[in-house]
């Protein structure tokens, strides 16, 4: 192996890019060198957060990372939310609310929304519009997608949401 | 969702129940894969060279200093095209590749493939295009009378409807012009596929669209080979809206991948999407409605003008829906309208939800509000007076006899009581946080609208759907090609096959043109109907070859038989069988379902042109500050005619994902054009509701009355919500200002006036 390569955590496993371009973006290459495909790209301009994912304890839009500014830190994606296999509480809510159609802004809100749930266990309908505000989804009008997360939350509580 | 049932046995999820989907747990793992999430060791990656001009001769096109790129495997033109030059979904008339002129700007020149994307980017910026601009044709009201822009014409077609009196004049004649803008899909999932040569000569294709045979038709007609040597497999759809019903990089990808002898991806990035697909034609209306002293409508006198753009696409389909429905749903015993679709270098225009219906609802719902005003009367209890109902006659002469709830859908919508919660957080206010409205100043509209359009496809078309249903060892595999695009049709097919043979395990098969015939398009809200009842019909027949396998092993008579719960018993309960063991044998069967006929429009616009109508109503409440031009959406209130539920949570997410690109196209969205250019190809300038803008949905009814012919009773749901969230949301703004406001997207400088606030 040549020192042409870097080392990216993502997920808590360690993971070296080789033969990379400088300029390359982060989600570029969990996407296409590093079989993360979750991310996704509906913009890669930073408007739409479908490329979600969280370095440290900050959720970023991935499109809008160089890859090689992102070493020495925790990636967590999409796929490492539900990592034993087992299905998150709010990604069990996403199916039962029926906040899922085309799929293709869930991984994104899934991070985002994960992530607001740890800071704030009790968020109100407008905290959780706001923290969504900057993820894009074009099939729900959103309502499926709040109620998931007030399902969420509840459960986080220990309340049980009729 | 309180009735989501997560914890009962599958085989309760049958028709009628919250069913969860079954792509759902990849599509939250992150796991599913989309188009552009295709992968093959050995793929390269292809790019498209687009023209930027709208108009303009090509001189020279020169690809050998690309071709010299380390890592650049091949560049194709015009004249690399196999087979026909040009495609299109109703009339082929649209380059693969520009020959010697472009037509708009963004339209195909040449293609790449290389190594990697950062190559292909290169090879592209090396291509060497003389263009000699002409002047672009950009005014739709123009076209008719100009030179032609193409060997076709510059008109795609024009309708003259002529129903009943063409002369009656009402006691009551209210009159205006309304516009509405360029509307994007704007879907998340950009346009993406991997092509795979084969062996044979053929080649594999895994794509995002809306219609796998007709894309296949198209694709193998332009590569010059044979239809079986196209195989399409739908890939993971990221949403569509009518934006997947044209091809987009089909072709292109096919040719690359047949000239390299290698897997080639493509992606569309979101500038490029905003030119690699159609958009929802921008109209022009001009309405005359007469009424008499009592509020009856007499006579609609209308000219409804789309731009079709450069390629026909769609278009047709769309001015025969916005001239069919140009009225709205209400009774009308005369009418003339005129309906033209033309040919201009803007950005071709093509299917959109709602398609047509969309722009003529704005214009007839606000000639109802004006009439209502002309009247002295209540806008609810005009539009009752005249709303539609079984038995009535269309505008096209046709008589309706399904199901027509008009007045339910009014009355339930006008009456509910919204929970709106006041709030009083900043963020609330229209324009949010950051801006500053002013509570005081805000003044508050309310208002409603109501819309219509077909079920299905129409004028004679030969629609059908196919599938095919495979019974083994008491798991049912069902293989269609319907496009899921989102929509929850793989739901709904699980739904149907538990719930006509009982059983718990429902495979659904890659949609794929391999396996089975055409299911039709991922549009027209036409597949819950038509490959929901391809599905049914599969499914019965297996279940009767079952019942007719047992009846003459056991010598039972197949009426003393049913299926419950994975078993087979007989009535009178001597007998009963695991459809397990009875299927140990496997049965199959592969149907075609059609709708009942429909015929083509006459010279007049009559005919019995149109299979069934959904119908929906939307009350919408907006925040206004009048000064500053924001617009806050409050609330909606929406009302729908859908047959029968048949999945309560996915028929409210169609529901409110409608209505917020209704939202959208009324504050928010247009494709800004100028002299032929977009100017706003981005997200960041192009701007969909975000989850501060959509404003909560309530459902004030789901209206169920079976309709007649349909499998289950139930009608489309995906359009009626987006065709009269529109015109609600623009009449409560103008409830709130008194401004005319005839145009949509309703811009911040239609309510504050330039002149006035300097
Ligand atoms: S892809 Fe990163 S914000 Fe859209
Ligand atoms: S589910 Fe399709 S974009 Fe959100």
């Amino acid at each position: 192996m040549s020192n042409d390569f870097y080392t990216l955590n993502v997920n808590g496993k360690d993971h070296q890019v080789a033969d990379s371009w400088v300029g390359e973006s982060l989600l570029w290459v969990l996407r296409e060198r590093l079989g993360f495909p979750g991310a996704k790209n509906a913009c890669e301009e930073g408007e739409c957060g479908s490329c979600s994912v969280r370095i440290g304890e900050e959720v970023v839009c991935s499109c809008l990372v160089l890859a090689g500014s992102a070493i020495e830190q925790d990636i967590t994606t999409i796929e490492g939310l539900s990592a034993e296999g087992e299905l998150s509480d709010v990604q069990q809510a996403f199916i039962d609310a029926g906040a899922v159609q085309c799929g293709f802004c869930t991984p994104g809100l899934l991070v985002t929304i994960d992530d607001l749930l740890e800071k704030n266990k009790n968020p109100d309908d407008l905290t959780v519009r706001e923290a969504i505000s900057g993820n894009l989804c074009r099939c729900t009008g959103y309502g499926r997608i709040l109620e998931a997360v007030q399902m969420a939350a509840a459960s986080r509580r220990g309340e049980k949401r009729e | 969702m309180s009735d989501v049932k997560t914890e009962t046995p599958i085989s309760s999820f049958r028709i009628g129940d919250s069913a969860p989907r079954p792509d759902g747990i990849p599509k939250v793992k992150g796991t599913f894969a989309f188009s552009s999430d295709l992968w093959h060791e050995k793929m390269l990656w292809g790019g498209t060279l687009r023209s930027p001009y709208p108009a303009a001769r090509i001189n020279k096109l020169d690809i050998t200093e690309a071709l010299l790129i380390d890592g650049v495997h091949t560049v194709l033109t015009h004249d690399d095209v196999p087979g026909e030059a040009v495609y299109g979904l109703e009339h082929a008339d649209q380059p693969v590749m520009a020959a010697e002129v472009v037509r708009y700007e963004g339209e195909p020149v040449a293609i790449v493939a290389a190594d990697h994307p950062e190559i292909v980017r290169r090879a592209l910026a090396a291509i060497n295009v003389e263009y000699e601009e002409m002047v672009p044709l950009t005014d739709p009201e123009i076209a008719e009378s100009v030179g032609h822009i193409h060997p076709d014409g510059n008109v795609f077609r024009k309708i003259n409807l002529r129903h009943g009196d063409q002369e009656i004049q009402g006691d009551i004649q209210v009159e205006g012009v309304y516009e509405v803008g360029m509307q994007d899909q704007a879907f998340l999932g950009p346009e993406s596929g991997l092509a795979v040569p084969g062996e044979d000569g053929g080649v594999d294709l895994y794509v995002s669209t809306q219609w796998l045979h007709a894309d296949r038709r198209q694709v193998a007609s332009c590569l010059g080979i044979k239809e079986e040597d196209v195989r399409i497999t739908l890939a993971g759809v990221g949403g569509a809206f009518g934006a997947r019903e044209d091809l987009s990089l089909h072709v292109h990808l096919c040719m690359l991948a047949m000239r390299t002898n290698r897997p080639v991806k493509m992606i569309y990035s979101r500038e490029e999407s905003f030119h690699g697909h159609v958009h929802r034609h921008p109209a022009k209306m001009w309405y005359r409605h007469h009424a008499d002293r009592e509020g009856n409508l007499v006579r609609v006198e209308a000219r409804v003008l789309l731009d079709g753009g450069a390629y026909a696409s769609s278009s047709g389909a769309v001015i025969a829906n916005a001239a069919c429905f140009a009225g709205g749903p209400y009774r009308i015993p005369n009418a003339n309208i005129e309906g033209i679709v033309v040919r201009t270098n803007n950005p071709p225009c093509g299917a959109m939800r709602g398609f047509g219906a969309v722009q003529t609802c704005m214009g007839h719902e606000a000639q109802m509000d004006k009439l209502a005003v002309a009247l002295n009367a209540d806008p609810v209890e005009i539009r009752l007076k005249n709303a539609l109902k079984t038995g009535d006659q269309l505008l096209t002469g046709q008589i309706i006899t399904g199901t027509a709830p008009v007045a339910e859908v009014i009355r339930t919508c006008a009456e509910h009581v919204p929970s709106s919660q006041e709030s009083s957080d900043l963020m609330s206010l229209p324009g949010g946080a950051g801006r500053t409205a002013d509570p005081e100043h805000i003044s508050r509209g309310e208002a409603i609208a109501v819309g219509f359009k077909n079920l299905m496809f129409s004028e004679g078309f030969d629609d059908f759907s196919s599938a095919v249903c495979h019974l083994e060892d008491g798991v049912a595999t069902i293989t269609c090609a319907c496009a899921e695009v989102g929509q929850g049709f793989v739901t709904l097919a699980q739904q149907i096959t538990r719930e006509i043979l009982g059983v718990e395990e429902v495979i659904l098969a890659p949609a794929a043109t391999e396996t089975v015939g055409s299911a039709g398009s991922t549009s027209a809200s036409r597949q819950t109907w038509m490959s929901g009842g391809a599905v049914q019909k599969a499914c019965e027949e297996v279940r009767l070859k079952l019942l007719q396998r047992i009846t003459e092993e056991h010598e039972i008579s197949i009426d003393d038989l049913v299926l419950v719960e994975g078993q087979v018993l007989s009535l009178n309960g001597d007998f009963s069988i695991s459809i397990d063991a009875a299927s140990e044998n496997p049965l199959e069967a592969r149907v075609e379902y059609r709708h009942a006929p429909t015929f083509p429009l006459d010279e007049n616009g009559q005919g019995d042109a149109h299979v069934s109508f959904a119908f929906a109503a939307h009350r919408a409440v907006v925040d206004v500050d009048p000064e500053l031009g924001l617009v806050k959406v409050v609330e909606l209130v929406t009302s729908q005619d859908v047959g029968r539920l048949l999945n309560p949570v996915q028929a409210i997410g169609q529901l409110e994902g409608g209505a917020a690109q209704g939202v959208g196209l009324a504050v928010m969205e247009e494709v800004l054009v100028a002299e032929g250019n977009i100017r706003n190809a981005s997200f960041t300038d192009y701007l969909i509701p975000t989850a501060l803008d959509m404003p909560p949905v309530e459902i004030a009814a789901i209206i169920e009355h079976p309709e007649p012919g349909a499998p289950f009773g139930a009608k489309g749901i995906g359009e009626p919500p987006s065709i009269s969230s529109t015109a609600a949301v623009v009449a409560a703004i103008r409830e709130a200002t008194n401004l005319e406001l005839p145009r949509v997207p309703v811009r911040l400088t239609d309510i504050v006036s330039v002149e006035e606030s300097s």
